[in-house]
């Protein structure tokens, strides 16, 4: 079969098939669109303004080490003015997350930015690694996602950003649609394809690669030749998102625009007032200072539990309720430090946006 | 009988089923059964008993069909399931022949050549 050629640039060999379009492109004209489609997702979005500082939330996999190298290039090409930093979590999952570690301490120097480890050892007094150790793989990924959540934001503050970008793409937003639609969460399906969030008083979160597809990812990081760390958690995973994930993925081998076609369908969705209506109303955690839609936040619920040995109390109600009943928390708790938000910085009010049209 | 020699890679987590070694040298018959019922027992020694007869088989060139088979069989260490899926790789694993998404080739119907390249990437695996 002889070569094919590029249907944009029509002269060199095709190396990739599009996804989303089903385009025969060559390597050149794939870096080019990629980029491209993500510097119009971030202007179409008015995501920065020049000055911002942006952490860039990096774990060493595939998505977040093209994230940080797209980040880069487009901020030299376009001059975005942005001030691009590292921020990493380690979970203290021995094998797993300080192998990964070693992954973005090789990109800091290769991109030249500088990276900040929080860790939930110094956070919350507990790794990962201990937590299992006390409760079993059962439920830890909702003690990792709610405190890696709230370690960003604080790594974040720490760092005086305005703002995290995360390499979530097209494919987890997908699954998200997916998984909220299954779960009956319509309230969260209402929100979970925004590209960019920002609750009440938390630094401001977005997705440049929401449109970006898995596949175009992962052969851009191929092509480019990146350096990323690609194991899987040793911790159980989450098994309801994996059912998702393999759905969508059958989809998308019978039909490569169902993801681009799920997320258009959950941006869509109109969500009645009534269900936006029963979120409740967000404050700030007497304990932590972060924000919460209760008392206490999830994180201080989460770590109270693990301090007193009924870990449970922040997974379910009942177990929270006979928590409350044993009586108020101990005087000597370990808490988490108090969150201040930083100041405001300096801000013009020129959005950066895409001059060339 | 003419064998091909192919450099197969694996990464993004793929390598755990192959020995935990990310590039591994294979060879393979130049000429393979048209039918895939036969690969099992393909290239069989003349003498063994029930094995067909070479000359009344119809064969064809070796392709990326019988590559993943004689993968899958012969190289694979590991949890097949998480390879393979209903005859192709597992939806979310990438291909690439020398360089190029074999979804321009054909995928299992892409012919293989001496010293070619192959590359298998997941996708499934961290973030």
């Amino acid at each position: 079969m002889p070569p094919k050629t590029c249907a944009l640039c029509s002269s060199a060999r095709a190396i990739l098939k599009r996804p989303k379009t089903g385009q025969q492109i060559c390597k050149d004209c794939f870096f080019y669109v990629f980029e491209t489609e993500v510097h119009n997702t971030i202007t179409e979005a008015q995501l920065f303004k020049p000055g911002d500082r942006v952490a860039i939330g990096a774990s060493g996999g595939k998505d977040s080490t093209v994230l940080a190298h797209v980040m880069k290039t487009l901020n030299d090409r376009y001059n975005y003015g942005l001030e691009l930093l590292l921020l990493s979590i380690d979970e203290g999952i021995t094998g797993y997350r300080d192998d990964s570690l070693e992954t973005v301490k090789r990109n800091q120097e290769q991109y030249d930015m500088s990276l900040k480890i929080l860790s939930y050892d110094e956070l919350y007094g507990w790794t990962m690694d201990a937590i299992v150790a006390q409760i079993g793989k059962k439920n830890n990924c909702t003690f990792c996602g709610v405190f890696r959540r709230q370690a960003l934001d604080r790594g974040a503050a720490i760092l005086n950003v305005d703002h995290i970008v995360t390499g979530h793409n097209a494919d987890d937003i997908a699954e998200t649609v997916l998984m909220n639609i299954m779960r009956g969460d319509i309230a969260r399906l209402g929100r979970c394809t925004s590209i960019c969030t920002q609750g009440e008083d938390t630094i401001k979160r977005s997705k440049p690669f929401k449109y970006a597809y898995e596949k175009e990812i992962v052969m851009y990081a191929y092509f480019k030749k990146l350096d990323y760390f690609s194991t899987e958690c040793i911790y159980s995973p989450d098994a309801y998102r994996g059912h998702a994930r393999a759905f969508l993925k059958d989809l998308e081998a019978a039909r490569p625009s169902a993801i681009i076609d799920i997320i258009h369908s959950g941006e869509a969705f109109e969500i009645k007032e009534v269900v936006k209506a029963t979120q409740k109303i967000q404050q700030t955690c007497k304990r932590c200072g972060y924000m919460s839609s209760n008392e206490l936040c999830k994180a201080c619920t989460l770590l109270e539990g693990l301090e007193r040995g009924m870990a449970n109390a922040g997974v379910t109600d009942r177990a929270r309720k006979k928590m409350d009943a044993e009586g108020p928390a101990p005087e000597n708790l370990r808490i988490i430090p108090f969150f201040q938000q930083p100041a405001a910085p300096h801000r013009t009010d020129i959005s950066i946006a895409d001059t060339s049209t | 009988m003419a064998t091909i020699t192919l450099s197969v890679n694996f990464s993004g987590g793929l390598e755990t089923l192959f020995a935990n070694r990310t590039a591994h040298t294979v060879s393979i018959p130049a000429r393979v059964p048209v039918d895939a019922a036969l690969w099992d027992t393909w290239p069989a020694a003349p003498e063994s008993a029930g094995a067909p007869d070479a000359d009344a088989v119809t064969m064809k060139p070796a392709d990326m069909a019988y590559l993943l088979h004689h993968l899958r069989t012969r190289v694979l260490t590991a949890r097949p399931e998480l390879f393979l899926e209903h005859g192709t790789v597992r939806p979310g694993i990438l291909a690439l022949i020398n360089d190029a998404d074999w979804e321009l080739e054909g995928e299992g119907a892409a012919l293989l050549h001496d010293e070619d390249e192959v590359v298998f990437i997941s996708t499934l695996h961290g973030g």
